[in-house]
């Protein structure tokens, strides 16, 4: 079908991380459209916009300054215009507590950062392949539960 | 007496591409020689009811034929996995390329160019998918789920899993009871 590629959103305080996480998507090459805001307060300005264009996936750091992960998390599960979007956490942090709490609160998807470029692509590649595999195949959401 | 005639064919084509089209209900554009954009998403069905009729012109649909067989390629895998009955006993290859009447070899190179996964990845993860749905929705216990999806032994299974989602299945279990009682104490 045409128009297949994906649309993808990550929000993280880091610059760093972000040149990183769209350095890598262009490297793979796989058909993905990404766009990165800064803290969770432009995110969330953005899924709440009119007639913004919702991401399949969407990668939430937990650290960020004035709105942070799981603030984001819980409106985004709150809302049901937003409910659909997969959603990936993206933490330098690999607790545990985070993971299953973000878990419960309903994220999909749990990726502790890849400390080399090359682990992140492969990281990031296999989440939306995975992904694409539940939104083309009709496969209950919410029993996707992926921790990388 | 003899007629003599000129051909157009691009006219032609075109003309037979239109009204077959329009037969089917198909929004669509014609945009370059060969190419046809569809404007809508159209059942399997019709897709193979409309290159049957456009195969008695001569013409043939090239690359959705592709995807048309990887869809049967992964809908008998679904009724493998999910259905007992189908004769999850035989190997999947075998199975595969007895169902739908090609190599497996051909069907594993096709899937893998359409979907950048492989058949057994996709077969690991439908197996995966249904023991979460058994674990969920009935008292049966790893190890019964095990057997009943063919695994040599509960480890095996286990590991998949594991290996699959990152997570166990008791932590999967525990995650999922955690999201439904808070969802109960919201309403």
């Amino acid at each position: 079908m045409p128009n297949d590629y994906i649309h993808i959103i990550l929000a993280d305080d880091d610059e760093d991380d972000r040149l990183f996480f769209v350095d890598a998507f262009e490297e793979l090459n796989m058909n993905t459209k990404v766009n990165t805001y800064n803290d969770g307060i432009e995110l969330m300005a953005y899924l709440n916009s009119e007639g913004a264009l919702l991401p399949q996936v969407l990668f939430l750091d937990l650290n960020m300054p004035k709105k942070n992960g799981i603030e984001c998390l819980n409106e985004i599960k709150a809302n049901h215009k937003l409910s659909d979007i997969a959603i990936a956490i993206y933490s330098t942090s690999a607790s545990e507590e985070d993971i299953e709490e973000t878990f419960v609160l309903g994220a999909n998807i749990y990726i502790k950062k890849p400390s080399s470029f090359d682990d992140l692509k492969k990281v990031l590649s296999e989440v939306v392949s995975i992904n694409w595999q539940y939104h083309t195949n009709g496969l209950n959401k919410d029993n996707f539960l992926l921790r990388m | 007496m003899k007629l003599f005639i000129k051909f157009d064919f691009n006219a032609i084509c075109k003309k037979v591409l239109e009204t077959k089209l329009d037969q089917f209900n198909i929004k669509y554009r014609i945009l370059a020689f060969g190419e046809v954009e569809l404007l809508e998403k159209i059942p399997s069905e019709n897709y193979e009811a409309l290159n049957a009729a456009l195969n008695d012109f001569g013409i043939e649909i090239v690359e959705s034929q592709k995807s048309i067989l990887v869809q049967k390629i992964k809908d008998a895998i679904i009724d493998m996995v999910f259905n007992e009955d189908a004769g999850v006993n035989v190997k999947s290859s075998v199975y595969l390329s007895e169902k739908l009447g090609h190599s497996y070899g051909y069907l594993s190179n096709l899937f893998s160019e359409v979907t950048y996964t492989s058949i057994e990845n996709f077969i690991i993860l439908q197996k995966i998918e249904y023991t979460k749905q058994l674990l969920l929705t009935t008292d049966l216990s790893l190890t019964e789920i095990a057997f009943k999806l063919n695994y040599s032994s509960v480890a095996h299974l286990s590991t998949q899993f594991k290996n699959t989602t990152g997570i166990t299945p008791s932590a999967f279990q525990r995650i999922i009871s955690k999201r439904r009682d808070r969802a109960q104490q919201k309403s």
